[in-house]
């Protein structure tokens, strides 16, 4: 009996238009638990580090949590994992919305999709029944307009639709995969393209199990409740009015400007009224209480839905004003780009125009305002025309290719990735540690459950402390030692960022959304999942029992696994390295003893490899073995993972699944208090 | 005859306003009504479905309401607060036109019977998911008409003889016998 997963993946090769219903091994689902981990170990066993991103052999994965579709709120999530032509590395991406819930009600863990269409095609899963269909009447279409279009046709409003736009049928690096009120980015849209799928459509109304369904319904209805009350769960860029903590600290334009002084009250207020104007409500994902999206419908736009960040992107790079924003994202979201990539590319052409690198051969009939200029550039780079062609393949790329002194603007991207545009003054250890060694290439993937700044009044934080039932015992000791405005120990240092990371591995494996766990921890401490109530939800949605060292151990071992991949494929210390300006001041020599401590504290070799010890450990001997064949590692290294226990000091292993409480808390007041 | 006799009317008002989609509703429900309880969560199975177009700003939870034989030839749109429904949005019928309120395997039609059991429950479960209080729950008293205080009568009547007969021969044989004598 399977629990909580159906115990099928659906294999789809496009080159030849076969569908297979497959059987998986329980055996994986013990090891990975699901998601970005049992994905991971698909691409490893089957895309040779050889493939290109564009090779038919390349796979295109859509996974499901394990939590997905049970009874367990926030549990949404749809994987999407694939190797990225942008960075030629494992690339993992995330959406919410209804898709994995649908998808294992049809039947299904995963799609897993191999090949290339001849033409344009789409996938239509209703339970036992899938088939190819072609697209070609879909052809240009926008991505919400193509979910429409495939619901008319089919006759079945209740069809759950991920689609690529323009952007993805062109093949933009930053294209992306757009479902309901969420999307994919990060590589994935691209590839998407390539294999010329332009949508999955799914209707799901077949029954699964759970372990124990009486217990667990019980549990999840007082707990859909609490993260219902709890203001340190959702998205609070969706709802608090003030947010002067993006707009005064993050950097404008190409990554390029610090506005300190530019919230202020008039501006504030403006905005409100300008977004309750045009804002019909707030709204959420599958079985979850929260209101982190917001349906706008600007003037002369269609009605759509906006989450996250890109709520401050896009105005930020043109340095224009929010309804700014709300106007192009009713594009940019129909044509499925990317908001943190696409504005940067195009903030990027404009400072190459002005200084001349770019000029009005490249940019004909270019306007003078800075928001006609975005217009301008996103329907080029959309259909690749002229400029357009070449920024569609990402800045870093763009930079080379345009030369003649372009190369020096292109002063955000790692690992030829757009980083989040942000330029501070002195390096910050855990976070130098997160964005060089983090798999994930964006940092909101990796940060998120040790809070960026110390309380700064100790009987406040002795409060926060006592109350941090998320955080084992050694990052509380951590947290009370630190003083404003110094680093933490290395030893510190490295636990944050193995805390961090670790627990995006286990949201990415069950389907949680990080707003409700891995994320928010950082902003009050009281996310609705941590490594210690989780277990008591793996019990008894999949049957599986494991405590809090157990669970680690599982995210460790997708860690491992996607590092494996990311190394034979070509990735080198050197790579490891922040956006060349993202702090001022640094301390190379320390930055380097960091890295050699992380690296020996993830039992890898100084290569930032993983060792035989460590994947023998992990149950990854096989993964050992390829890397000894590929003389990325010797197999004598006599270096292992450290391993510490969540049950330190006395902790007993109850299973309270409750978190921290609060009537208020608001990102404002937290950020004047303790920045 | 004394005064005349009362009912309870269940409610579940519904605001629009602030329904987030989530449908936890319908897994509550699907929860609730699976045999042995708790033990399925499929939307498909749910009496409540949240009926969503979102390019229009429309999330409605309906209650399914009776099996209907025939479609309807209504294709009314309203206009509320400035937004257009369609009829069929606003509609808690199982009807042939659409695939709602029907079992998945059996195709038979699912009515909400607003959580009835023993002992009653506080809420039916769709409220007590609902932590929004998109949906919220009320009952209220009524009088009945004259045709149906008679029917509450004769009602009781038969409950009394019932009981008499059970009191008598045991349930299981008064059952046995109705259902033979029922079967002729």
């Amino acid at each position: 009996m399977r629990y909580a997963e159906t115990g099928f993946n659906l294999e789809v090769d496009l080159t030849v238009g076969n569908i297979e219903r497959v059987e998986t091994d329980p055996e994986l689902t013990r090891l990975h638990l699901g998601g970005n981990g049992s994905a991971a170990r698909i691409i490893w066993d089957r895309v040779s580090p050889e493939a290109d991103a564009f090779s038919p052999d390349n796979l295109l994965i859509f996974s499901t949590g394990l939590f997905d579709g049970t009874p367990i709120p926030a549990a949404n999530r749809t994987m999407v994992d694939t190797i990225s032509p942008q960075t030629n590395m494992f690339s993992n991406s995330i959406f919410g919305g209804y898709f994995g819930p649908e998808l294992k009600h049809a039947g299904y863990d995963k799609i897993v999709i191999g090949g290339k269409a001849e033409d344009l095609v789409y996938l239509w899963i209703h339970n036992d029944k899938v088939e190819l269909r072609d697209a070609s009447h879909l052809k240009g279409m926008g991505a919400q307009e193509t979910a429409h279009a495939i619901k008319d046709e089919l006759n079945d409003r209740d069809i759950q639709v991920a689609a690529i736009g323009l952007a993805g049928e062109n093949r933009l690096y930053m294209a992306s995969i757009e479902h309901y009120n969420a999307a994919a980015a990060r590589g994935v849209g691209v590839v998407m393209g390539d294999k010329r799928l332009k949508a999955i459509a799914v209707r799901g109304t077949r029954d699964f199990q759970v372990a124990e369904p009486e217990e667990l319904f019980k549990l999840c209805l007082q707990h859909y409740q609490d993260i219902h009350e709890s203001p340190f769960n959702g998205d609070l860029m969706a709802i608090e009015w003030n947010d002067a903590w993006h707009h005064n600290n993050f950097a404008w334009g190409n990554a390029r400007t610090r506005r300190k002084d530019f919230w202020h009250q008039e501006q504030e207020d403006r905005w409100k009224e300008y977004t309750l104007k045009i804002r019909d409500r707030l709204q959420g994902c599958y079985n979850c209480p929260k209101n982190c999206h917001l349906v706008v419908k600007p003037p002369g736009r269609q009605r759509y839905m906006l989450k996250c960040f890109g709520k401050g992107t896009w105005h930020m790079a043109a340095f224009e004003e929010l309804p700014f924003t709300f106007d192009i994202m009713a594009l940019s979201q129909e044509y499925g780009v990317d908001s943190y990539a696409a504005p940067q590319a195009i903030a990027f052409a404009i400072e190459l125009y002005e200084a001349g690198i770019l000029t009005d051969e490249d940019l004909p009939d270019f306007p003078e305002k800075s928001a006609d200029r975005f217009y301008y550039l996103l329907e080029k780079l959309v259909r690749r025309e002229g400029i357009g062609d070449v920024l569609a393949d990402g800045v870093y790329r763009a930079a080379r290719q345009i030369g003649n002194g372009a190369e020096a603007y292109d002063h955000n991207t790692m690992k030829k990735f757009e980083q989040i545009p942000l330029k501070l003054g002195k390096v910050n250890y855990p976070y130098y540690l997160m964005y060089c060694t983090s798999d994930k290439m964006a940092i909101n993937q990796t940060e998120g459950s040790y809070p960026q700044d110390p309380i700064k009044e100790i009987p406040e934080r002795q409060a926060f402390v006592d109350g941090w039932m998320s955080a084992p015992e050694r990052f509380k000791k951590f947290f009370m030692e630190w003083e404003p405005r110094t680093h933490p120990s290395f030893e510190a240092a490295i636990n944050i960022a193995d805390w961090n990371e670790t627990m995006h591995y286990v949201d990415d494996a069950l389907g949680l959304c990080a707003f409700c766990s891995s994320f928010r921890g950082q902003f009050g401490g009281g996310s609705a999942y941590n490594i210690y109530n989780i277990p008591t939800f793996i019990k008894l949605a999949a049957g599986i029992e494991m405590d809090a060292d157990d669970l680690w151990q599982v995210a460790r071992r997708n860690r491992n696994l996607v590092r494996a991949i990311n190394m034979s494929r070509g990735l080198k210390r050197a790579d490891e390295k922040p956006p060349e300006d993202h702090w001022k001041k640094r301390e190379p020599e320390n930055e380097q003893k960091l890295l050699d401590g992380y690296y020996n504290f993830k039992g890898w070799t100084n290569k930032g490899v993983p060792t035989k010890l460590t994947l023998d450990k992990l149950g990854l001997d096989d993964v050992a073995d390829e890397l000894i064949k590929r003389g990325l590692i010797k197999g004598d290294e006599g270096i292992c993972y450290k391993d510490q226990s969540c049950y330190s000091e006395g902790r007993p292993k109850d299973a309270d699944v409750s978190f921290r409480k609060a009537e208020k808390f608001t990102l404002t007041e937290y950020n004047i208090k303790n920045k | 005859m004394g005064k005349p006799a009362k009912k309870i009317i269940k409610e579940i008002k519904v605001d629009l306003g602030k329904c987030n989609g989530c449908r936890a509703c319908e897994k509550a429900c699907a929860a609730f009504h699976a045999i042995p309880r708790y033990s399925n969560f499929n939307p498909a199975r749910s009496r409540i479905k949240v009926v969503i177009d979102e390019r229009n700003d429309q999330w409605v939870p309906v209650r399914a309401g009776g099996y209907t034989q025939a479609e309807c030839n209504g294709r009314n749109h309203y206009v509320i607060d400035g937004k257009e429904y369609s009829e069929c949005a606003l509609c808690p019928a199982s009807c042939p036109s659409r695939a709602w309120f029907k079992e998945p395997d059996s195709g038979l039609p699912l009515k909400c019977d607003m959580c009835e059991d023993v002992p009653p429950l506080s809420e039916p479960m769709c409220v007590q998911m609902c932590g929004r209080d998109c949906l919220t729950y009320s009952e209220r008293e009524v009088e009945l008409t004259g045709a149906e205080t008679q029917e509450a009568e004769n009602h009781m009547e038969l409950k009394k003889a019932y009981e008499a007969l059970v009191k008598k021969h045991g349930q299981k044989k008064v059952v046995d016998t109705f259902s033979r004598l029922s079967m002729r």
